[in-house]
């Protein structure tokens, strides 16, 4: 009743191709928007914007950039964060190279480095596979992760070994450095996620997305019907990596305002972003968003919530636990529903398509 | 049919993503390694110094080759744990370094609650056991016949879990192993060999001759009992096994087990040369390349793995590490494995990988 496609017809090719088809989604996408671009920013507190929504947003491109490599090609990699930290690496030297040039731009560019060195550790994976692959990619996060200590040109040499976010504005308004304010910051996140999405969203509906897709059900019945198997592989590698670059680069320059990146690139947060993938489902794109809200949010949850619901742990005792409660809730959320978040959202759509009268 | 490691490489120069990807990591190398080092004597350096420093001063050479051996052989136990819940059940566990972990924090929890040692070994083999029905129970049974991936995601998990458990009951702080109280020997043996002194600790001996000794007994438990054999028909074929009424559940619970097992001796051996910590974990890490390398469904491939990779990894920090400034040993034993895999890509003992459409 509320949500159904019955009477609304498509007249031309353009309409049969849209993203969102139902002008019910395309109401409710407008209205998400709205809430993001309006009410998020004049409502919540600056507490909840700077550590609540741009983790939320910097995972959610990470996620979709590994969803990219691993839900829709099939090839699982454990070198995610490896690949976040040379996009931010590669800003943090580009801003330092061009600093007149404006640092989104610079994000968006940083993201093209990335690329390439996930191309080249891509290269084992036309003939490794499976968790064969799984752990070759480990090969790039520890390689590159003792680079990011071990190479101070990377650093500019800095005492400290950190990448210290210098102060970059777009007119006059600071977008990353001490002076911004978490309001700026969350749009800057916001815009350069809606943009990526809608260009994932592209990618993986047209031609490449669907070898991709082939090469993920099988990749020699793939390579019988024309794919090139080292193109669309490659390529996956190349695109991922590109998102999870971006990703890195937000992460420093526009969440945590510099930092020893190699900690903050370890392999941890690897797992972290697989995780956010697998419990969001793998291959689809809202999934990654809802499994980046799942993860990000559900430790800052438990640390706030729990003694907000009158369960008295701190410090040591409440990491312990969020640690139990993580690992208990993905085996749950896995036995569940395997397909993740994003399959519950389809069986509720198709809920509310034939409801209240289901058949 | 095709068999991928047959089929002749693609020309991969020929790719422009492939060169695109070449030349960033040309200059960001070039750049990197054109600050660092001094390119006069590069070739010197890397190819005939190290050998010269091997012949020169082969009690060194000796020494490091032991080192390596002995931390291969821990390697190679980890992966153990690995290959067994692989073989049996096609689950990649990833929890078995916390497994290791665990084992052996119970152990000196126990004794430090004032249980004997060797009874706290016996209850320790009790909670692994537990730990090892609880995994079937709750975790495998309900995810029987989902992908691979959900099940390694599953050990996760399982991780996750471990490491809030075992740091709410035991603490995160280091432990001292009871190695004395095991029997376990200290201190070092000192050989005159090639006019140097090679010093060995015993408890790296104790260590090799107890993983040898264990690895026999799994694989005379694995020839010759009914449950071994059981074992393997279940490695085979799930399908086969069953329809001749074995029962998998109980199989599951056996091979969990037995990793568990392992992963105790693991514990008191690696606890015994250091100490016993939640670091184990990540050092855990270094036996998945043992595995990529030796192939997962192969013991023997383990072992040869572990070593090679223990050596390996030695000898490049020591004689080659110096040259890029040091602490390789985290990636080079990747890179290793990396090398045997485009030769052999389902590892060096590994099944064949037959694809077919």
């Amino acid at each position: 009743m509320l949500y159904r496609e019955a009477g609304q017809y498509k007249s031309s090719y353009a309409s049969d191709m849209a993203v969102f088809p139902l002008k019910e989604d395309r109401i409710g996408i407008a209205v998400i928007l709205a809430i993001a671009l309006v009410a998020i920013p004049f409502l919540g507190s600056d507490f909840f914007i700077a550590s609540v929504m741009i983790p939320f947003l910097v995972f959610s491109l990470a996620a979709i950039g590994l969803n990219i490599l691993t839900g829709y090609t099939g090839l699982i990699s454990l070198g995610t964060a490896a690949f976040m930290g040379v996009g931010a690496y590669s800003c943090y030297k580009l801003t330092t190279l061009f600093p007149g040039v404006n640092i989104i731009v610079l994000i968006l560019l940083s993201g093209l480095f990335s690329a390439g060195i996930g191309v080249l550790f891509g290269l084992p994976s036309l003939r490794i596979k499976g968790f064969y692959l799984a752990v070759a990619t480990l090969a790039a996060q520890f390689f590159l992760q003792w680079a990011f200590v071990r190479v101070p040109w990377l650093f500019n040499y800095n005492a400290s070994g950190a990448i210290e976010v210098p102060q970059r504005t777009l007119f006059d308004i600071p977008l990353t450095g001490a002076a911004a304010t978490p309001e700026t910051r969350y749009f800057v996140c916001l815009g350069l996620v809606v943009v990526l999405t809608w260009f994932a969203s592209n990618i993986v509906h047209g031609k490449l997305g669907r070898s991709w897709m082939a090469v993920r059900d099988m990749d020699i019945a793939a390579e019988l019907m024309g794919i090139k198997l080292l193109n669309a592989k490659l390529m996956a590698f190349a695109v991922s990596s590109y998102f999870c670059g971006v990703a890195g680069a937000m992460m420093i320059f526009l969440w945590y305002g510099g930092g020893e990146a190699a900690d903050v690139f370890s392999i941890r947060l690897s797992f972290n972003i697989l995780f956010m993938v697998i419990i969001g489902g793998l291959g689809s794109l809202i999934g990654s968003f809802f499994g980046a809200a799942f993860l990000s949010i559900l430790p800052t949850a438990l640390k706030f919530g729990l003694p907000a619901l009158g369960i008295p742990i701190q410090g040591a005792a409440a990491e312990h636990v969020t640690f139990m409660l993580v690992g208990a809730l993905i085996i749950t959320f896995l036995i569940v529903e395997p397909h993740g978040l994003a399959r519950l959202w389809q069986i509720g759509k198709q809920k509310l398509r034939t409801w209240p009268f289901p058949y | 049919m095709s068999d991928i490691a047959t089929r002749p490489a693609p020309n991969l120069l020929a790719n422009p993503l492939v060169k695109f990807g070449l030349i960033v990591a040309a200059i960001v190398a070039a750049l990197a390694l054109g600050v660092r080092l001094d390119t006069s004597n590069t070739f010197y350096a890397i190819f005939v110094d190290p050998f010269q420093q091997m012949v020169q001063a082969p009690d060194l050479l000796v020494q490091t080759v032991w080192e390596g051996l002995v931390s291969g052989v821990l390697y190679a136990l980890i992966a153990l744990g690995f290959v067994l819940i692989f073989k049996a059940s096609g689950v990649f566990n990833f929890a078995q370094g916390i497994m290791v972990v665990f084992a052996a924090l119970t152990l000196v929890g126990l004794y430090e609650k004032g249980v004997p040692a060797f009874l706290a070994v016996i209850i320790t083999l009790g909670v692994m056991f537990a730990l090892a029905v609880t995994i079937e129970r709750v975790v495998l049974r309900p995810l029987v016949n989902q992908p691979d991936i959900i099940l390694f995601m599953a050990t996760f998990g399982i991780t996750y879990f471990l490491i809030g458990f075992g740091e709410a009951l035991f603490g995160g702080n280091p432990k001292q192993m009871i190695a004395e109280q095991l029997y376990l020997p200290k201190g070092a043996l000192d050989l005159q060999i090639l006019g140097g002194l090679v010093s060995l600790q015993k408890i790296d001996i104790a260590a090799a001759v107890i993983a040898s000794l264990m690895i026999a007994a799994l694989a005379a438990f694995f020839q010759y009992t009914r449950i071994g054999r059981a074992l393997r028909a279940v490695a085979d074929s799930h399908k086969a096994a069953l329809s001749v009424g074995i029962s998998l559940n109980q199989i599951w619970v056996i091979v969990w087990f037995t990793a568990g097992i392992v992963a105790l001796i693991t514990g008191i051996m690696w606890g015994a040369r250091s100490d016993v910590s939640f670091a184990l974990e990540i050092v855990a890490l270094k036996a998945l390349p043992v595995l990529i390398l030796g192939g997962f469904t192969s013991i023997p491939g383990a072992i040869v793995g572990g070593l090679i990779i223990g050596i390996g990894e030695k000898l490049g920090e020591f004689y080659w590490g110096p040259l890029i400034g040091g602490g390789i040993e985290s990636w080079l034993a990747y890179f290793i494995a990396l090398g045997f895999l485009l030769f052999r890509p389902q590892g060096l003992f590994g099944d064949k990988i037959i694809e077919r459409i």
